[in-house]
C-alpha cells in the first residue's frame, strides 16, 4: 500500500523532529531546530501525499479519513503548529508538538489494520465534516495544551530567575500565551461545530442519541472542559498554572474519549 | 599613608545585609560627619549605593579600627556581618577604590553609574569637611584612573547597565515592549534610567509616583507621562505592566495581598515589578503569586553575570591600569604630603639660623635683653620673609595632585631627606619643646641621602 509507505517516509522525516524535542530537554541547538523545522515541511508533504492517495483509493473524503483517523489528526496539528510558526517564527511549541505527532504518525504507520466505522453512515457528508471539524479542534487543543505546558516552564525560569539552561530560547511569556489563547479560540467553534455535525449523523443514524454511551459522554465532557477554559479564560483571565490544569483535563479526556471508540456502541472502529 | 576601608558589596553580602548597613541619602552627611569626628580617623567618607556600602578613612595613625565606628554608628554588635565585610588597608585600600571608581568591582562590570554615585559620596563628604587634603588627593586620583580605564579600554563600551538588564527581562515576559506601560514609584536617577531604555524599546504610558510631588511631575514632564500623588498609588498601580520602585521607604511598599488584588484586577495579565530599591520596596513572597515577577537588585545581577564574562579579557587590561595606578599614587603621595617637606624646611633653616647666630655671638660681644631681641628677630623675620613663598607655593602644589615637580624641586634645592627621616626628626623636635635650639638634627648635611 502506497499510502502506509509514504506515511511512513513522513514519519522519517518527523522523527527529526523527536530527537528535536529530547535534545531540547538538555540543552538548545539553533541548528537541529533548523534541521526539525525543515523535516517537518518535508514531512507534512508526504503526510498529506499519503492522505491524498488514500482518498484517491477509496474515492470517499469521509471514509478516507476515517481510515487514517491519527494520521489525518497528526497531519492537522503539524498544520496548526506551522501556523503558529508563521506568525510568531518560534519553533519551541515543538518541543511538545513533535513527540505527539510522531506518535500519532507511528501509530497509523504501523497499524497493521485500518479501523473503519460500522456503521453506514460513513459514507454521510456530515461524517466527513464531523471528522475534520473534531480534529481540527483536537489539533487546537493540543497545541493549546503544549503552549500551557511551555508557559508553565518559562514562567518557572522566570520565577526561579535562572536564565541560563534550557528554557533561554523559549519565547517570551506573553507570545506562549498568544498561541496558547489563539489556538484555543480558533479550536472552539470548530470542536462545537464538529460535535454538533456528530450528533446530526448519530440522530440520522440511530434516530436518537444515548449520552450515556461512554463515548458521547466523554465528549461532552470534553466539551465542557473546553468551553470552561474558554470562560475563565475571558472572564478571569485565567493563564499559567490553572489554563494549564483544565488544558490537561481537557486533554485527557480528549484521550480517553478516543480510546473509548473502541469501547462505544454507536461509534465503534471495527477491524474490516 | 593611613587609608583604611571597610564595606560590604553585592559580591559579600546578599541584600537583607546591605540593606541594614546602607545610609539613606539624607543622613548621608550626618553620618560622615560623624565617621571623621571618630577619635581614630582623620578624615572620611561613606559610599551607599544599592550595591554597596563603604566606609573610607585616613587614619589618624596606623591603629584605629573602622569596625569601631560600625558598631557604635549601627549600635551592633557586627557578628552578623562578620563573614561579610571586606577591609582594606593602605594600598590596597587604594586599590579598591580605584577599582570601585572604575566601575571594575560593579555588578555589571563597566557601567557608568557608579563613577557618578563616588563623585556625588564625594561631594557629600566634602561639603561637610569631612574630606580634606588626604582623601581629597585620593578620590580625585581615582575620578582620573576611571577616566583612564574607560578610555583605554573598551570595559564601559558596551555597556550593559541594571537598566538594559531590565529591558531584556522585561521582554523575555511581554515579548514586544510596544504599548506597555511603566510606572515609576520613586523617581531616582535608576529607574529614571530604567524607564529611558524601557520606552526607548517601545514601552508606551508612563507613570510617576514620589512622595515629592513636584519630583514626580518634573520626571513625567520629561518623558511625557504622568504624574501621581503618592497617595493616590495603590488605586492607580493596576495600570502598570512594568512596576520599577525604588523609593526610600523602611518598609515594603508591595506585599503578597497588593499582589493578588492587583492580579484580580488585571485579569492575570502579568505584571513585572522591578525592585531596584535598598532596602526593597516590594517582598519577595509576591514572587510567588502567578503573573507577578518580582526581580530586586540582588536578581538583575545574576541576570547580567553571563555579560561579565564577555568582558573579561578588557577587564584584564583595566586591572592592569589600576595596579599601574595604585603604584604611581604610592610614590605621589610620599612626595606629595607637603607637611613632611615644610616641616623639614623650616627645620633647615631654623639650623643654619641657630648656627650662623652662634657663629657671630662672639664677635657681638654682650648683648643687652634688647640688643638680643632684636637679632633674633631680625634672623627670624628675614627666614619666614624667605620661606613665605616656597610654603604656600608647597601648600598651593598639594591641592593638585598632578604636580608633583614643586615639591620634588623644593626637596631637591634644599637637599631634604625622605619622609620617614623627617618623621624623626619632628618627633624629636617636639620632644625638645619648641624653644629648644640644637645644632645638627639631621635635617641639613648628608649631601645625597636619597635620590
Amino acid at each position: 500500500m502506497m499510502t502506509l509507505i509514504w506515511l511512513r517516509v513522513a514519519l522519517v522525516c518527523y522523527a527529526a523532529g523527536l530527537l528535536y524535542a529530547l535534545v531540547a530537554l538538555t540543552r538548545t541547538s539553533e541548528i537541529l531546530g533548523k534541521i526539525a523545522l525543515h523535516a517537518s515541511y518535508l514531512g507534512m508533504v508526504f503526510h498529506f501525499v499519503s492522505l491524498t492517495e488514500a482518498v484517491v483509493q477509496t474515492g470517499q473524503l469521509a471514509s478516507a479519513s476515517a481510515h487514517n483517523a491519527e494520521s489525518l489528526l497528526a497531519f492537522l496539528i503539524m498544520v496548526v503548529f506551522m501556523l503558529a510558526y508563521l506568525v510568531y517564527k518560534t519553533t519551541t511549541p515543538g518541543i511538545v508538538i513533535f513527540p505527539l505527532v510522531f506518535l500519532l504518525t507511528f501509530v497509523a504507520a504501523t497499524g497493521q489494520q485500518p479501523l473503519v466505522f460500522t456503521s453506514i453512515a460513513a459514507k454521510h457528508g456530515w461524517l466527513a465534516v464531523h471528522i475534520l471539524m473534531i480534529f481540527t479542534g483536537y489539533a487546537a487543543l493540543f497545541l493549546s495544551f503544549g503552549a500551557s505546558i511551555l508557559y508553565l516552564m518559562q514562567e518557572r525560569a522566570l520565577k526561579s530567575k535562572s536564565s541560563n539552561g534550557v528554557f533561554s530560547r523559549l519565547p517570551a511569556l506573553q507570545v506562549i500565551d498568544d498561541i496558547g489563547y489563539r489556538s484555543l479560540m480558533l479550536g472552539f467553534p470548530f470542536m462545537t461545530l464538529g460535535l454538533i455535525a456528530g450528533s446530526v449523523v448519530a440522530e440520522s443514524t440511530y434516530g436518537r442519541i444515548d449520552f450515556l454511551d461512554p463515548k458521547i459522554l466523554l465528549s461532552v465532557l470534553m466539551w465542557a472542559v473546553y468551553l470552561l477554559m474558554v470562560f475563565t479564560r475571558l472572564s478571569a483571565g485565567w493563564r499559567g498554572r490553572r489554563a494549564a490544569l483544565l488544558a490537561s483535563v481537557a486533554f485527557v479526556a480528549a484521550i480517553v474519549a478516543w480510546i473509548s471508540n473502541y469501547f462505544s456502541a454507536m461509534h465503534r472502529f471495527i477491524t474490516s | 599613608m593611613r587609608f583604611q576601608l571597610i564595606g560590604v558589596n553585592h559580591k559579600t553580602a546578599p541584600v537583607e545585609l546591605r540593606e541594614r548597613l546602607a545610609i539613606p541619602e539624607s543622613r548621608l552627611p550626618e553620618a560622615c560627619k560623624r565617621l571623621s569626628e571618630h577619635p581614630a580617623v582623620a578624615e572620611g567618607m561613606i559610599v551607599s549605593t544599592c550595591n554597596r556600602v563603604e566606609f573610607i578613612a585616613s587614619m589618624r595613625n596606623g591603629t584605629g579600627d573602622l569596625r569601631e565606628f560600625l558598631r557604635e554608628y549601627f549600635d551592633t554588635d557586627l557578628s552578623a556581618f562578620e563573614n561579610h565585610l571586606y577591609e582594606f588597608k593602605e594600598d590596597d585600600a587604594v586599590r579598591h577604590i580605584f577599582r570601585v571608581a572604575a566601575s571594575l568591582d560593579s555588578m555589571v562590570v563597566g557601567e557608568p553609574q557608579i563613577l557618578g554615585q563616588v563623585k556625588e559620596a564625594y561631594a557629600t563628604a566634602r561639603a561637610v569637611g569631612a574630606v580634606r587634603a588626604q582623601l581629597d588627593q585620593l578620590l580625585t586620583r581615582a575620578f582620573a584612573v576611571a577616566k583612564r580605564v574607560r578610555t583605554e579600554t573598551a570595559v564601559g563600551s558596551s555597556s550593559v547597565s541594571i537598566a538594559s538588564v531590565a529591558v531584556e527581562l522585561a521582554k523575555k515576559i511581554f515579548g514586544s515592549l510596544n504599548g506597555k506601560s511603566v510606572y515609576l514609584v520613586g523617581a531616582g536617577k535608576m529607574s529614571e534610567l530604567a524607564a529611558r531604555h524601557l520606552l526607548a524599546q517601545g514601552a508606551g504610558a508612563l507613570f510617576v509616583a514620589n512622595r515629592t510631588y513636584d519630583r514626580a511631575i518634573r520626571l513625567a514632564h520629561k518623558f511625557h507621562g504622568q504624574a501621581i500623588e503618592f497617595s493616590r498609588l495603590y488605586e492607580t498601580c493596576d495600570r502598570a505592566d512594568i512596576m520599577i520602585t525604588s523609593t526610600g521607604s523602611p518598609n515594603f511598599i508591595f506585599r503578597p495581598e497588593h499582589g493578588e488584588k492587583l492580579m484580580a484586577l488585571r485579569k492575570n495579565k502579568p505584571m513585572f515589578f522591578i525592585d531596584i530599591a535598598v532596602p526593597r520596596d516590594v517582598d519577595p513572597e509576591m514572587n510567588k503569586i502567578d503573573g507577578v515577577f518580582v526581580y530586586d537588585i540582588d536578581d538583575l545581577q545574576q541576570a547580567v553575570s553571563s555579560h561579565v564574562a564577555d568582558r573579561k579579557k578588557e577587564a584584564e587590561r583595566a586591572e592592569a591600569i589600576v595596579s599601574d595606578e595604585v603604584g604611581k599614587f604610592h610614590v605621589r603621595l610620599q612626595t606629595l604630603d607637603v607637611v613632611p617637606t615644610i616641616v623639614s624646611l623650616q627645620d633647615h633653616l631654623e639650623t643654619i639660623r641657630q648656627a650662623e647666630i652662634d657663629r657671630v655671638r662672639g664677635r657681638l660681644g654682650t648683648m643687652t635683653t634688647d640688643q638680643e631681641l632684636a637679632v633674633e628677630a631680625l634672623t627670624r623675620g628675614i627666614v619666614n620673609k624667605i620661606m613665605h613663598t616656597p610654603i604656600s607655593t608647597l601648600k598651593t602644589a598639594a591641592r593638585d595632585p598632578e604636580s608633583t615637580t614643586v615639591i620634588d624641586l623644593v626637596r631637591r634645592l634644599f637637599n631634604l631627606h625622605s619622609e620617614d627621616e623627617t618623621k624623626e626628626v619632628a618627633v624629636a623636635k617636639s620632644d625638645r619643646g619648641p624653644d629648644a635650639s640644637g645644632s645638627g638634627t639631621g635635617v641639613s648635611g648628608k649631601p645625597g641621602a636619597r635620590r
